[in-house]
């Protein structure tokens, strides 16, 4: 999918949650050993909402700070999605409240998006439909999380909480997109059924058939359609559930470590589901000098993948006197926590009255 | 607290939307209809201002005995803030130990869940107030 006009990002930003969790302490509890668990995912901790976090919160605040470095105001958006499967009401958006927090309503558009971990890259490619078509001069688009695993449950290792907001436009770009690809089929590897409060997952079934298999065949389609090697790409983010997945597929697509180090984000704070492409894609933007080629190819389970080529542009050099917090700043600022601790904080304990 | 009251309360909650008196320049939060110190000079003349969201810390407390709906926050730090405008709030400090807190200490709002009328009823967001050190650069 070749955008009609030039569009791309102008202003972008993550947020992660404060709180840390290690495997090691998630395994005390379960009689496990959650530090060769840890090593295994290679996740050394997650982050965990506080009690007053969530997916509206960090939606909220990954958009202000990426509206204040497109340097745009809440009017001048005219679409938000928030891609999301922890969205906090089952009905009632979380974009109209976030919409709300940034001043841009009521003259523009707003919806929820979910596809598990790909509902963020969702957002994105409407919002380049959108703004290629000229409908829209500037959209917002959101992915954040507050997953939960059940206690116990091999996802309860990873399930963190994180986001990052794009603001997409056609003008003063950062970093144009230059193609958008996409891989969906009906592969039943998570879900959720309506009303329960923990996934599902079809355990390694969640891998070959399912990770790799999209991941793979929407990148190979990507490099194909662009005419390019992976060498010829500075960076690439792909998703990550664990840190052993994308570090995985980046091998067997020809992909090094070094072009995904500055995006591989999930050793820190875990999975943060639809938050996690789009905030290794912003950690990666952190580092990124002008010219930078950037490949970004999203997971959701269900199941789909997301492609993008991106070309960073020279505007990013400004990016680096911004006010706005780089990702790496925000998740180095961290408290580590007990399993108890993080039971009460994502209510898998309920205090009395 | 009634979906009516809430709902009216929005702008101000998410924002920290309050008014300028276009009389004396002094600024309001929460809005007011007319400027306690211009009177009648300031009718129609009270208009919407959008605070920056930073301010200082003037005074705070440490609460160990919540209320119910903040149990889960306990012992969370409550804060009188001086606005950059020159206005005064009550809010929570976030993210921040107790004996990292003090007077004049640099502060910006952020948008935080306040409660929830029952876990089946609505939520309530607003602003809460974290240290600029360690969440934005001062």
């Amino acid at each position: 999918m070749k955008a009609k006009n030039e569009v791309g990002i102008k202003g972008y930003a993550g947020y992660v949650p404060k709180y840390r969790v290690t495997p090691e302490e998630i395994g005390d509890v379960w009689g496990k050993d959650g530090k060769t668990m840890g090593k295994g995912l290679r996740v050394e901790s997650k982050s965990v909402p506080s009690p007053d976090e969530d997916v509206v919160t960090i939606s909220t605040q990954a958009a202000k700070w990426a509206m204040r470095r497109a340097d745009i105001k809440g009017e001048d958006l005219e679409a938000i999605y928030v891609g999301s499967e922890s969205h906090p009401y089952a009905v009632k958006p979380t974009a109209t409240i976030v919409a709300a927090s940034l001043a841009a309503s009521p003259h523009m558009t707003a919806a929820d998006y979910e596809f598990a971990c790909k509902a963020g890259t969702a957002a994105f490619q409407t919002c380049m439909g959108l703004v290629s078509s000229g409908m829209i001069e500037n959209g917002m688009a959101i992915g954040a999380d507050t997953s939960q695993g059940a206690p116990g449950d091999a996802l309860e290792y990873t399930a963190a909480a994180g986001g990052a907001a794009y603001v997409i436009g056609s003008d003063d770009l950062l970093a144009k997109i230059e193609e958008t690809i996409s891989y969906t089929t009906d592969t039943p590897d998570f879900w959720r059924r309506e009303g329960e409060k923990y996934p599902q997952h079809g355990g390694r079934f969640t891998g070959k058939p399912a990770y790799f298999k999209h991941i793979m065949n929407c990148t190979e389609k990507m490099l194909e359609r662009t005419g390019k090697e992976p060498e010829d790409y500075d960076y690439a983010v792909f998703h990550q559930p664990n840190g052993k997945f994308p570090v995985k597929a980046a091998k067997k697509l020809g992909f090094s470590k070094e072009q995904l180090e500055p995006g591989l984000l999930v050793t820190h704070i875990g999975n943060t589901y639809s938050g996690a492409v789009p905030l290794g894609l912003a950690a990666t933007l952190d580092q990124a000098e002008p010219g930078d080629n950037i490949l970004v190819t999203s997971y959701g389970s269900g199941a789909g993948s997301d492609s993008f080529d991106i070309m960073v542009t020279d505007n990013i050099e400004k990016m680096k006197d911004s006010e706005v917090p780089t990702v790496e700043e925000v998740i180095s600022n961290k408290e580590f926590i007990s399993y108890s601790v993080y039971a009460k904080f994502r209510k898998k304990i309920e205090g009395g009255r | 607290m009634a979906i009516p009251r809430f709902w009216r309360e929005i702008r101000q909650r998410y924002k920290g939307i309050g008014v300028e008196c276009k009389n004396c320049g002094e600024i309001y939060f929460p809005p007011r209809d007319i400027c306690p110190e211009c009177r009648r000079e300031s009718y129609k003349k009270m208009e919407d201002y959008e605070l920056k969201g930073t301010g200082e810390v003037v005074t705070y407390t440490k609460v160990h005995e919540p209320h119910p709906e903040f149990k889960d926050l306990s012992p969370y730090v409550m804060a009188i803030i001086e606005m950059d405008e020159g206005v005064r709030l009550t809010g929570h400090l976030v993210d921040v130990d107790y004996e990292q807190v003090e007077r004049g200490m640099k502060v910006e709002a952020s948008m935080r869940k306040l409660g929830e009328e029952s876990p089946e009823g609505l939520i309530y967001y607003g602003y809460k107030f974290w240290p600029l050190d360690t969440h934005g650069k001062d």
